[in-house]
């Protein structure tokens, strides 16, 4: 049985609708993530597993048991605040002690598991000071030795590092997923940062205007998402329009505008005759200089020139057009030191892919 | 920045015309004359006589246990408003709490007045004074209150419940400890407020209590000696403490309301 499940769960405000039937589990154990652009209803989402809020519709479920009309004090479920929410008026220790004294455990179980707990996040020695004297970073890791002291079943986190430097956010993310390791509390992690979601999870759900449009593995999601939100919303992707040839067991052969006949990883609910998008990841388009000889069947490739160019410093992203003016990215790793590309502006150019990547979206 | 002469000298001036007649009236009460007219030589005398006027004195022990009661209830009640004025976004809520604040004291005394005379068919005394200086006073400990909370990151009420903390828990844990300096502040400008309010006093005592201010007043329509002087000096010297201390737990709030 899942720890979690959501079922079938609407929020409207007023004549407006935030979370739109979403369905879905979480596991026991799960680093599970919330991913999805500003205003899709995450927070809104995650209110209602906390207990703030109550679906209009729909029901949650912890441990098969239904959530309806349970205070947020009587669920196990614990929340890091994106704004950290730390009492202003107690101290570090005092801030991570309070779950503990709600829950009435002994004043000397208190003070070690405070201890131990102030250990994890690596913040001993801050444990008399207030909240106003931490940096930004300190004041994260209180919020979360708070969430995790008393061991709750579920640990949401809303945005939970949207208010650190890029420096300070890899750093935590690294602790995140180490401190979500050793404690074995379930995760519900809340973000619109792909990168920061792809990292940390186990599995993600990419929500879009309050539905969930694809529930996946990081790895899964990245390369076969299933619409075009996704697609697009989940790292940098080419997408050119197709219609479907063929489409059998073993391939699916699409005529693509400005390149011809591509062929691609089956999909078994396509039909020969239906539009619609195919797409494929820079990195797994290569690129190679002049016009060379088509390979054969089944070998993705079209002629192109050399638009522009984006150094990166670790790769270099080539922009190519193509003789009917579509253009595509394509991804090379600069591994010679010192060169900064190999391609120049206006260089023909073939570009190659081979017919187990690239996905074909019909929405 | 620089500031011109001349901005400093109206400043002075307005100071001087504020604060010399409060000065005057401090040192003719230790004037050894029975005028307020030339300085003669100090004395405690009038302190003595104030001392001994039995009439005085009652109406100082009225002033400050009306003006503890009121600021009492007041801030019991001016706190549960500064919440809920915070927590529901009612829209009537604040004009109905501030407008006594904002409204000119001698409409409030008169319509107090004929509510208790004529609607409610009360004999004038304690009491009606009492409730009068609650009405008023409740508004500006709800304004500071208010003030206090209107500072506060939302979450951490949220938190506290999300944590295992009941509703009742979290006021008292986390609710209360921060607006606490709020409420004191309120708690000392009402009572402030209470003990030197002539106007309201004036229309809902009737003939049965007297308050400080409305005996200095009975007295100064006779002649005035120097002991209005000494028991002004004493008003004066509580009230400014007070403020003292309130403006230490809220200068912020202070501040705005005052
Ligand atoms: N209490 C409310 N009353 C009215 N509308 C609300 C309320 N709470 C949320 N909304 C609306 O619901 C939508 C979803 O909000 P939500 O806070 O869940 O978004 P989010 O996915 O968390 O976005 P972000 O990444 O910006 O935090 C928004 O359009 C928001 O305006
Ligand atoms: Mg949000």
């Amino acid at each position: 049985m899942a720890l979690l499940e959501i079922r079938n769960v609407v929020r409207r405000f007023a004549d407006f609708t935030a979370v739109d039937g979403v369905s879905l589990q979480v596991e026991a154990g799960e680093f599970f993530t919330l991913l999805g652009p500003s205003g899709c209803g995450k927070t809104t989402l995650l209110r209602m597993i906390a207990g703030f809020d109550a679906p209009d519709e729909g029901e949650l479920l912890l441990d098969g048991q239904s959530l309806r009309g349970i205070p947020p004090e009587h669920r196990p479920i614990h929340t890091v605040f994106q704004s950290y929410a730390l009492f202003p008026h107690l101290t570090v220790a005092e801030n991570v002690a309070f779950p503990l004294r709600m829950a009435k455990v002994a004043p000397d179980d208190i003070r070690r598991r405070v201890q131990d707990a102030l250990e994890a996040v690596h913040l001993s020695e801050k444990q008399r000071h207030l909240p106003h004297e931490l940096s930004g970073g300190q004041k994260q890791r209180v919020a979360l030795a708070r969430g995790l002291v008393n061991r709750p079943r579920l640990l949401l986190l809303d945005e939970p590092l949207g208010a650190l430097d890029a420096k300070l956010r890899e750093e935590m993310q690294m602790e995140l997923i180490n401190l979500q390791k050793n404690v074995g509390i379930t995760f519900v992690f809340v973000t619109h940062s792909q990168a920061e979601a792809l990292a940390l999870s186990h599995r993600i759900a990419v929500m879009n205007r309050g539905h969930v449009e694809q529930l996946d593995e990081p790895s899964r999601l990245y390369s076969f998402p299933r619409n075009r939100f996704v697609a697009d919303f989940i790292g940098k992707i080419n997408m050119l329009e197709a219609a479907v040839l063929r489409s059998t067991a073993e391939a699916l052969v699409l005529d693509v505008a400005g390149v011809g006949e591509v062929w691609a990883p089956a999909l078994p609910a396509v039909a020969a005759g239906q539009r619609g998008m195919f797409a494929v990841r820079p990195e797994q388009v290569r690129i190679q200089s002049g016009e060379v000889a088509p390979a054969g069947v089944g070998h993705n490739q079209v002629h192109g020139r050399v638009l522009d160019f984006l150094y990166i410093g670790d790769v270099t992203t080539y922009l190519v057009e193509l003789a009917n003016g579509t253009r595509l990215e394509a991804l090379l790793p600069n591994t010679a030191p010192g060169r900064a590309k190999f391609f120049e502006a206006d260089d023909p150019v073939t570009l190659t892919w081979s017919s187990q990547v690239g996905v074909f979206l019909d929405a | 920045m620089r500031r011109s002469p001349l901005l400093w000298a109206v400043a002075l001036a307005v100071y001087a015309f504020l604060y010399i007649p409060l000065v005057v009236v401090v040192l003719y009460s230790f004037n050894d004359s029975r005028l307020n007219a030339e300085w003669v030589g100090f004395t405690l005398h009038w302190y003595r006589v104030l001392l001994n006027d039995g009439e005085m004195l009652e109406a100082g022990a009225n002033s400050l246990l009306i003006a503890f009661v009121s600021a009492t209830f007041a801030t019991l009640l001016g706190t549960m408003s500064g919440i809920a004025m915070h927590r529901f976004k009612l829209r009537a809520l604040p004009l109905l709490v501030i407008t006594p604040v904002a409204m000119p004291e001698i409409l409030l005394g008169v319509s107090l007045l004929i509510f208790f005379v004529q609607v409610l068919n009360f004999t004038l005394g304690l009491f009606s004074v009492l409730i009068a200086h609650i009405t008023f006073c409740v508004g500006f400990v709800a304004i500071v209150v208010r003030a206090r909370l209107a500072g506060m990151d939302e979450s951490i009420f949220e938190a506290s419940r999300d944590l295992g903390a009941s509703p009742w828990q979290t006021f008292r844990l986390i609710t209360f400890p921060l607006i606490l300096p709020g409420v004191i502040a309120g708690a000392l400008m009402a009572f402030t407020l209470s003990i030197d309010d002539f106007v309201i006093t004036f229309f809902t005592a009737g003939v049965g209590v007297h308050t400080l201010p409305l005996q200095i007043y009975s007295m100064i329509k006779i002649a005035v000696t120097p002991e209005v002087n000494a028991v002004s000096t004493l008003l004066m010297t509580l009230t400014l403490g007070m403020i003292i201390v309130a403006s230490r737990f809220a200068p912020d709030a202070l501040k705005g309301a005052a």
